[in-house]
């Protein structure tokens, strides 16, 4: 349970969340993300392989990292959704406002070298 | 999060539709959600719901409600704990969740999926809940939810 950051290339930092994401852990992925982006990362993929379910809360989260990582000029992308993950996503239509890859390799893939 | 979680199950049966029921309190704090839904959907495993109906729609739908009622019910008041109850038959699970909050009026709740709301953080809880399970019902005062999913 938790989560991890690996760069996986330069300027790029890959978000695992293991478990879940809702509203007793959010913080922690937030704090983790912001302290990334401070140190000067602003491309992230949350990966979400190994996730069993996201709340309201969690979905809020990603949302704010996403505009603030966007302000500093870089991106979010998520990655590994499964099928009831990625249904949550269309339901709340917050597919429209991320990158959405099948795989974490494609989600790092789009990102320029 | 010092007080322990303590899941009471109660048999029932004796021909009625229900065969059991399980009863938690759960204290209002935010970090308790997870461990309280880790409980709940470990003891629904093996019932109507399909495992992945339980690992996901009842996981994130009862997160959704404790939440809600723990922050604007209760508003984190430790005094105070939210109780849950789980109804379990073969052909429906039915969940109540209350807090000892005012209530509100769940019709007032705006739409998240509007353009002006989409970028906000908040205000997707009553909607992802709705989403998910097959039937939602608040009692009058609005402090008491009932999330109904069917077997499958």
């Amino acid at each position: 349970m938790g989560f991890s950051l690996t760069q996986k290339k330069p300027g790029v930092v890959m978000v695992g969340v293991d478990g879940q994401l809702i509203v007793g852990n959010r913080q922690e992925l937030k704090q983790k993300v912001l302290d990334a982006l401070d140190g000067g990362t602003n491309k992230f993929v949350i990966d979400f392989s190994r996730t069993g379910y996201i709340d309201s809360s969690g979905l809020g989260v990603l949302v704010s990292l996403s505009k603030k990582i966007r302000e500093q000029g870089g991106d979010l992308r998520l990655a590994g959704l499964n099928d009831d993950l990625q249904t949550l996503f269309e339901l709340t239509k917050l597919d429209t406002l991320f990158s959405i890859a099948k795989t974490p390799e494609e989600a790092l893939a789009a990102f320029s070298p | 999060m010092t007080t322990p979680l303590r899941l009471h199950v109660r048999p029932r049966g004796a021909g009625g539709e229900v065969e059991f029921e399980l009863l938690l309190d759960v204290p209002s704090d935010l970090n308790y959600v997870g461990p309280a839904v880790d409980l709940i959907a470990e003891r629904c495993r093996h019932g109507a719901l399909s495992p992945r109906r339980v690992e996901f729609n009842l996981r994130t739908a009862l997160a959704e409600a404790l939440a809600n009622a723990i922050a604007y019910g209760n508003r984190q008041d430790p005094s105070r704990v939210v109780r849950v109850r789980v109804e379990a038959s073969r052909a429906w699970l039915r969940i109540h969740v209350t807090d000892d909050g005012a209530g509100f009026d769940p019709a007032v709740v705006p739409d998240p999926t509007l353009p002006g709301r989409l970028e906000r953080e908040d205000g997707r809880g009553l909607f992802v809940l709705r989403s998910l399970v097959d039937h939602v019902t608040f009692n009058e005062k609005g402090n008491s939810v009932c999330l109904t999913l069917r077997a499958g």
